[in-house]
């Protein structure tokens, strides 16, 4: 039996297990759709390289882990070391997520715009079920992505934000998840909700961070709906262990003169897989996607994307951008899709890559499918090294190596970097990345 | 300060370098001009330390110590300053940022205590207002974007800031109009003292009006073919390179 085989049976066996703990007082949709799910999995399992959106990413080392649930009791964690975590920014709202479940006892729910509040699906699946009816997986389907299908299966909290209509949140709401790491082998499957009804406005940072080096898998799955003229600004920051598994689906619907923007910031985890699908389903929608990956050793940083022009006057941007060092291996596959309808419509794409060592390698694959032909589209890729004038330039200034290209790194990744919904994330992060890059240069100097 | 004994060098597999000796001492600025492809960037270059460029025989001593040895950045902190012939733009560094770094690595190494950021600001203000530089360059990223003679005032505002003791000027007349070379030179003179010590490259005689030399030597082929005063430069003005390489050449 192959590894994948094997690793679907396991996941099934305890989906039986969860079932009848977890989720016997939900209602008949919900369970029927963890039930949906379940066979979906079984049907499909865990996805191969034969298929073509996996060709790139070899899921057996996830697979040959048999990971567990978390225990039942919750992982002791203090607030002193969730705060150590935090960025100065982060001092807004914080809802903390431990091994995928709410602790409001470590969150500082700073309420938001008058009642309004970061929820914890657990606890709306226990009170107020009817809320999450029609928007818990409505867009995230667990046929079409298997690791969809695995976190649906399993579906238990995450957080989730309802704006009502017209209501603009000022300051950013931070959703942290802490993998605890208090047993190793674990994983979870956080869940992410957010609905922007018509004319809000919000910002919402996900941070996934480990409390310790051992080794975990989180299996995240996001659905965002951003009704017509609202606005939705994510911020998506990746700094896990390098020893553990991130499989991330983000789906996102962009309606009617709506904007959406993410930034996809990937500076941990040791195999990260991330999804984005993104559907501009009404005339005038507009996305802005930005990514920035940072990686070395031996860490392996997927990112996927796929816009769908569904109706005219569309605009989207992606921007993506990968450090790679030591034995790094990174994957960028963007696919932006002009539907038939989509006239005037405007998309552009960009990969720009660095190699930082010879052992890193990236494979970089826009895509342009374009069924209608009034529109502007444009896509590109490139690949190099640093480039060694400047780095000749800067020694020559009496600058160390090592520092000369940390900061032409920091150069490349500013765009990126300054395009965040706050000067003080900006930093907060650029200052990360300097760190990252201590790491790879330590790395580069040890052969 | 500065001795080179029949210094070889080679770029790209190509032996370039077939011999030189110089000796440069403290106060001294030393203008070397030549053909195109005669060495002189060569010459800079293997000062600066640029990889790619390699010493194939030969030594360089500076202020009695081997040169060649020292990584490029070993030599800045020594006090060795190129001013590139072509200075590199380097997208999202703003140039302050750049200087600051620049500045208080050399700092470190001669054991000076690193400048903050008020003092920087105070210093770096002033010295721009010396090359005639607007301080929005400041702000922007390094040489992004910058005219030709906007990167030049650059590499003589940095020049200003680190306070060699050997500046090497390469070709850094090409490409200025007559208003901007005059304000280079006037920052390149400013920075002439009885400690410091400059090399000259050039490939015309025109800088040498403004930046007025003690030696001139011509280099053709690798070798130093002539040396002299400066009015050396005024001959080679007049009867060109072939004169003294016995070719044609411009």
């Amino acid at each position: 039996m192959s590894a994948l085989d094997a690793a679907r049976d396991h996941f099934l066996e305890r989906t039986g297990a969860f079932a009848a703990s977890a989720g016997r007082q939900d209602p008949e949709w919900l369970r029927s759709l963890r039930a949906q799910a379940v066979a979906n999995f079984a049907e499909n399992g865990l996805p191969s390289t034969r298929l073509e959106e996996w060709r790139y990413t070899n899921v057996t080392p996830l697979a040959q882990v048999l990971f567990e649930l978390p225990d039942a009791a919750p992982a002791q964690v203090t607030r002193e070391e969730v705060e150590a975590l935090s960025f100065p920014v982060f001092a807004c709202s914080v809802f903390v997520f431990v091994d995928g479940r709410f602790r409001p006892e470590l969150s500082s729910p700073r309420a938001l715009s008058g009642s309004l509040r970061v929820e914890s699906i657990a606890e709306l699946r226990a009170t107020a079920p009817e809320r999450l009816a029609g928007r818990l997986g409505r867009h995230a389907d667990p046929k079409q992505h298997a690791f969809v299908a695995l976190g649906s299966a399993f579906l238990d909290d995450g957080a989730c934000l309802f704006v009502p209509r017209g209501t603009r949140v000022e300051q950013p709401v931070h959703v942290v998840q802490l993998a605890s790491g208090v047993a190793p082998d674990r994983v979870c499957h956080p869940r992410l909700l957010v609905v922007a009804e018509p004319g809000s406005h919000v910002t919402l940072i996900q941070d996934f961070v480990s409390l310790s080096g051992a080794r975990g898998f989180t299996n995240a799955v996001a659905e965002v709906t951003v009704e017509q003229d609202a606005a939705v600004e994510l911020v998506l920051l990746q700094r896990e262990n390098t020893a553990s598994f991130h499989v991330s689906n983000l789906e996102v619907r962009v309606g009617r003169d709506a904007r959406f923007a993410a930034h996809t910031l990937t500076f941990g985890g040791g195999f990260v897989r991330n999804d984005l699908n993104a559907v501009l389903e009404d005339e005038g929608a507009s996305l802005r996607l930005a990514g920035l990956t940072v990686a070395g050793g031996e860490q392996r940083i997927d990112n996927h994307s796929v816009v769908d022009h569904a109706l005219p006057r569309g605009e989207s941007q992606q921007r993506y951008k990968c450090v790679l060092g030591g034995k790094s291996r990174g994957v960028f596959r963007g696919r932006v899709i002009v539907r038939p309808d989509a006239q005037k419509t405007r998309a552009e794409q960009s990969s720009a890559n660095i190699l930082l060592s010879e052992g890193a390698e990236i494979d970089a694959k826009p895509q342009l499918e374009i069924w209608a032909d009034d529109v502007k589209c444009s896509h590109g890729a490139t690949i190099g090294r640093l480039d060694e004038n400047a780095l000749f330039y800067l020694r020559a200034r009496g600058i160390g190596e090592a520092k000369a290209r940390e900061l032409l790194v920091q150069g490349f990744a500013s765009e990126v970097l300054a395009s965040l919904p706050s000067p003080a994330l900006s930093e907060g992060l650029a200052e990360m990345l300097r760190e990252q890059m201590r790491g790879a240069g330590a790395e580069e100097a040890a052969p | 300060m500065l001795k080179l004994s029949n210094l070889h060098a080679s770029a790209g597999g190509a032996r370039i370098l077939k011999g030189i000796d110089l000796v440069v001492r403290a106060g001294e600025v030393h203008a070397v001009m030549g053909p195109n492809g005669s060495g002189k960037s060569t010459l800079a270059n293997v000062l600066a330390g640029r990889p790619g460029v390699e010493v194939t025989q030969g030594r360089v001593e500076f202020e009695g110590k081997d040169l060649i040895s020292l990584s490029p950045e070993d030599r800045a902190r020594a006090g060795i300053f190129l001013a590139f012939q072509y200075p590199v733009e380097i997208p999202g560094v703003a140039n302050s940022y750049f200087l600051k770094t620049s500045l208080n690595a050399v700092r470190r190494a001669r054991g000076e205590s690193e400048l903050d950021a008020m003092d920087f600001l105070a210093l770096v203000r002033e010295k721009a207002k010396r090359v005639e530089m607007d301080e929005k360059f400041l702000q922007r990223a390094v040489n992004e974007g910058f005219s030709g003679g906007e990167k030049k005032r650059n590499e003589i505002l940095q020049m200003a800031i680190l306070e060699p003791r050997l500046a090497i000027l390469d070709e850094t007349d090409s490409g200025l109009d007559i208003d901007a070379l005059r304000v280079v030179a006037g920052g390149v003179n400013a920075l002439r003292s009885p400690e410091r010590a400059m090399i000259v490259i050039t490939h015309y005689q025109r800088l040498l009006d403004y930046i007025v030399p003690d030696f001139v030597h011509v280099i053709a082929d690798g070798r130093i073919v002539r040396s002299g005063g400066k009015e050396l430069a005024l001959e080679l003005e007049e009867k060109g390179y072939g004169w003294l390489t016995g070719g044609a050449a411009a």
